[in-house]
């Protein structure tokens, strides 16, 4: 049977998943700052003046009202810790962290309280809520709107971490993440939300935990995260001109990680090249490659090569931050060092 | 607000069960007997008890690192809250929470908190589970003095005052944030003035007066079952104990312990109960009994309470994990 699909944005497959969901478990709010946008102006009751920083959950608030569609102060420590404990009490909302680096006025909310609750009352509550959160380098926006993080929650327990690539990945992976009952961090890289892709109609779930082959071939393996998929595939192009077939693997969760898709992969081709947007200590691109070290190192023919971020943040000027940002070139020169 | 009989006789139940557990876990932990950290709610009894008289199964409470009493007033059962402080199986998070993470969620009590601050933001999502469900439910927030200067108390009373939460914020206020006075970290007179800054009502209470405890939370619970948003209370308590056990208090005076023991809020509750003809002395002493009694056989069933596996401390991380 053919599921009909529909050409939808990275951002409008996630405003999709959300509607979907909303209109399927009345348990489903949304919160965050803006996420309507315009609340207590007078006139603009039911309109969303910017539904969203980025336009995102544009519309929503029409479709399911103010009191599913919660604008909030910015007071992450407050409305994440109340998303937390609407979750504990039998809600399903859907949290929006502006920019992940706000992280750091909101983490005891994240890690103390939503990550372990569940453990800490000995498996007797249930956390059901997502984090939205927006990720990633490009934007120019400097130090405190760029970071990825996503390595940061994943070393948490209790945690689960999800990074699409894709519109279908991201409709499929949110539905999935806003159905699951624990406390997932959904990362949207911004860089992608203007790109583009046939997207499943009506309810789609991609299940957490299975990574997904976005490009088979049998030269080297490349896992890569988020945006630097497409950087990967790229990459991939370039390299199949000079006759090398690169598998590109995409793990879409992180936590939970599909261990044995990278694993099968990399036994297959003997090479590993790990690319992450993330900073390179304690991150993905390690964890990942200490895996395949770990668990693989008989069928590698090469060392590992890691490509990512430098140990920085990100900077301001554009200059500064294309050097910071990996390339599908440095991608491309990681893989021939695996030859 | 009128005291029943039967009320007064919850009330005088609560606290001297309270009491109990609270002094023999005392004894307990210098026994060596419960591992970790305690922090006993002796001396505060008459503040949950007086708030919790108004609540039902269905309403919520988010506690402290000073939970114990907490949990006793909202009907959590002795036995596994002890068998929790021994870190046995059948204990309320099967040995996985301890003292200073106890909870109940079946039963409306999501957690003490080693976190100063931690529940705030956590009560205005459980009073947005009620509002959104319409169930009627109410939340109350226990929070002690130290954790008035957390920024999480004030996005929560923000919250919670801008979302018309039916959430009941309730400071106890036991002059110590640790060992640092009250009158040193906190910039206002009394932490109740809080409230004018949220647009909310804001009184301060004897918390060592448990009917006025009782009043004061009746107002507010019933605001909050109206629609009508959160309130604050503030208790003005003392614990009988230090910050935690082990603590040698060298902070405090003897002569102030000793005025405020004088006071003491069972004693005091006890004699204006039965001069109003709400109790009778039999009763009091009966209670007294039974809650010595209880406590014995909470002690028993934590004893007998299997150790958990080593292994245990695999589970319960997730849900469903792949």
């Amino acid at each position: 049977m053919s599921v009909a699909t529909r050409t939808l944005t990275f951002r409008e497959a996630v405003n999709d998943a959300l509607a979907v969901e909303m209109q399927r478990d009345p348990d489903v709010v949304l919160m965050g700052e803006d996420v309507a946008g315009g609340a207590t102006v007078p006139g603009f009751e039911q309109e969303d003046a910017w539904g969203g920083v980025l336009g995102v959950t544009k519309g929503l608030v029409q479709r399911f009202g103010r009191d599913r569609v919660l604008d909030t102060p910015i007071s992450e420590s407050g409305f994440i810790g109340a998303a937390v404990g609407a979750a504990a009490t039998g809600l399903r909302p859907v949290a929006e962290l502006m920019f992940v680096d706000f992280f750091g006025v909101c983490m005891d909310q994240i890690f103390n309280q939503g990550a372990k609750l569940r453990y800490m009352f000995g498996g007797k509550a249930r956390v059901p809520m997502v984090i939205r959160t927006m990720i990633g380098a490009g934007y120019r926006a400097a130090g405190q709107h760029s970071g990825c993080h996503y390595s940061v929650f994943t070393h948490m327990p209790g945690l689960k971490t999800v990074v699409p690539s894709t519109p279908a990945d991201a409709k499929g992976l949110l539905a999935a993440s806003i159905r699951d009952d624990d406390p997932v961090m959904f990362f949207e890289h911004k860089l992608l939300y203007d790109t583009s892709g046939e997207v499943p109609e009506g309810e789609y779930v991609v299940e957490l935990g299975r990574a997904d082959t976005k490009r088979e071939g049998d030269g080297a393996t490349v896992v890569a995260i988020g945006r630097m998929v497409h950087f990967a595939l790229e990459a991939a192009e370039t390299l199949a001109a000079g006759g090398v077939e690169v598998e590109v693997v995409d793990p879409r969760t992180l936590s939970p990680l599909d261990d044995e898709a990278i694993l099968a992969s990399v036994r297959k081709t003997g090479r590993v090249v790990v690319v992450d947007e993330d900073n390179p200590r304690c991150s993905m691109a390690t964890d990942i490659a200490a895996l395949v070290a770990s668990r693989a190192f008989d069928h590698l023919d090469a060392p590992p090569q890691l490509v990512t971020a430098p140990h920085t943040p990100v900077p301001f000027s554009p200059v500064l931050e294309d050097f910071y940002i990996p390339t599908p070139q440095r991608i491309a020169e990681a893989v021939q060092a695996t030859l | 607000m009128e005291l029943t009989k039967d009320k007064a006789l919850w009330l005088y139940d609560r606290m001297v069960t309270i009491r109990a557990f609270e002094e023999r876990v005392a004894k307990l932990f210098a026994d060596g007997q419960i591992p970790g950290f305690v922090h006993l709610y002796a001396g505060e009894e008459a503040v949950a008890v007086g708030i919790c008289a108004h609540l039902e199964d269905r309403d919520y409470i988010t506690s402290t690192h000073r939970g114990h009493g907490h949990c006793i007033a909202k009907g959590v059962p002795l036995g596994p809250m002890m068998a929790e402080l021994f870190g046995r199986v059948d204990g309320s998070c099967k040995g996985k929470g301890g003292s200073m993470h106890i909870a109940d969620v079946s039963r409306g009590m999501l957690g003490a908190n080693g976190i100063v601050g931690g529940g705030p933001p956590l009560a205005c999502g459980a009073g947005l589970t009620a509002k959104r469900t319409g169930t009627g439910a109410v939340c109350v927030c226990f929070f002690g003095d130290g954790a008035a200067e957390q920024g999480t108390t004030h996005e929560g009373m923000n919250l919670a005052a801008i979302w018309k939460l039916p959430v009941i914020f309730v400071a106890e206020n036991n002059g110590f944030a640790e060992s640092t006075p009250v009158g040193y970290h906190c910039a206002a007179s009394n932490i109740a003035d809080r409230a004018a800054a949220y647009n909310i009502p804001g009184v301060s209470v004897d918390g060592y007066d448990v009917i006025a405890m009782y009043e004061a939370a009746g107002e507010a619970v019933d605001r909050a079952r109206r629609g009508d948003g959160p309130s604050l209370i503030e208790a003005k308590t003392w614990r009988y104990f230090g910050h935690f056990e082990g603590d040698q208090v060298t902070y405090r005076t003897a002569e102030q312990s000793a005025a405020y023991r004088e006071h003491d809020p069972l004693t005091f509750f006890a004699k204006q109960a039965t001069e109003r003809g709400l109790l009778t002395a039999d009763q009091v002493e009966e209670r007294d009994r039974a809650a010595e009694a209880a406590v014995d056989e909470a002690i028993a069933f934590a004893e007998q309470s299997p150790q958990p596996q080593p292994e245990d401390a695999l589970t319960d991380v997730y849900v469903a994990y792949r």
